[in-house]
């Protein structure tokens, strides 16, 4: 069963392991050009995994000592999780020990492949999800390590790479699309972002997004809109 | 900044980043029926937020030197290919690659 699983979770993982290694790697060799040992990447990178705020975090820990702040930083910059968890609300129950770490390891791109993708009926849900957060994971910290270690020997052009995440983010959005009639709530969500996107501009558009996206269900509800 | 305040630093982010994961699921226990409307959140939602991941992956490049030009090339390449294809992970690889191409080559 777990093998199966395996097999069918690592495809969908391949793109991310390209970009996560690349990312990690850019990551760790940063701490370790501001003075870090490769201990700070490797521990941040596997418990905070959430890799815009591992960026930012090199910033604070460079600046003056503020827990509150990076807290509350930590709370602005991550609120999208919220959405993710309400959409996976349905999809983690049932999965036992596993649920903790699925929601632990709930990154932009693991809940974008848990979301989207329908693992064959003969694999079993639970653990094709658990194998999706965890490759992830581990692709992200290898890289975090090995840019921290090697970051300073290995030198080549990868820019651009970190487009494989919009490529993916893209890809599951029009296999969701294909998936159903009803392009409403797809467009609502694009249609918020982009609004707030020129009103806030790209620092501080998404929490006035998020709200914007609830406040248009909220009334399309009311108004009798049917489940997408 | 001593090791000790980077530590405590580093766990107010671990922090901060669990709250928004595990929230949800605290608040709507799997044995509790959550009110009406985040059932219905729960069906909507999943189809918005790729799309706000969409374009929050794409926020900085429109105010870029480009103007979202290597992007939107490659963007549209994705959706003609991804429709032609259907295949996920050429589609990906292909975006990917046609991106790298664009802003190492033409758009530097």
């Amino acid at each position: 069963m777990k093998k199966k699983a395996f097999k069918a979770a690592l495809p969908y993982t391949l793109p991310i392991c390209a970009g996560f290694l690349f990312l990690g790697m850019s990551y760790g060799f940063l701490m370790r050009s501001k003075g870090f040992s490769f201990f700070y990447p490797l521990l941040m990178s596997l418990f905070i995994f959430a890799g815009s705020m591992e960026f930012v975090t090199v910033n604070l820990l460079l600046s003056a000592f503020q827990p509150l702040h990076a807290f509350f930083l930590a709370l602005m910059v991550n609120a999208r999780h919220l959405f993710y968890g309400i959409s996976m609300l349905e999809k983690y129950k049932n999965t036992g020990w596993k649920k903790p770490y699925l929601i632990f390891g709930m990154c932009d791109e693991s809940f974008t492949i848990n979301c989207a993708v329908t693992p064959p009926e003969d694999v079993d849900r639970g653990w094709f999800m658990f194998f999706v957060t965890l490759l992830n994971h581990i692709y992200w910290v290898s890289g975090a390590v090995l840019g921290a270690l090697l970051g300073s020997v290995i030198r080549f052009d990868t820019t651009g790479i970190e487009f494989v995440m919009t490529a993916l983010f893209v890809v599951m959005f029009m296999n969701q699309w294909e998936e159903t009639n009803q392009h409403r709530s797809a467009l609502t969500g694009v249609g918020c972002s982009l609004l707030c996107l020129l009103v806030f501009g790209s620092e501080s558009f998404i929490v006035p997004a998020m709200a914007l996206i609830i406040l248009c269900f909220l009334l399309d509800r009311k108004r009798g809109g049917k489940e997408a | 900044m001593t090791v000790i305040q980077s530590i405590i630093i580093i766990l107010a982010v671990v922090l901060g980043t669990m709250v928004t994961r595990f929230l949800p699921f605290l608040i709507f226990p799997e044995g509790k029926t959550p009110p009406p409307f985040i059932t219905y959140l729960g069906t909507v939602l999943p189809y918005a937020v790729i799309g706000l991941l969409v374009v929050y992956c794409l926020k900085d490049a429109v105010f870029s030197s480009f103007q979202g030009l290597p992007e939107a090339i490659a963007v549209l390449f994705i959706v003609g290919i991804h429709k032609w294809k259907k295949n996920t992970l050429f589609s990906i690889g292909a975006g990917t690659v046609l991106y790298m191409v664009l802003v190492q080559t033409c758009f530097r």
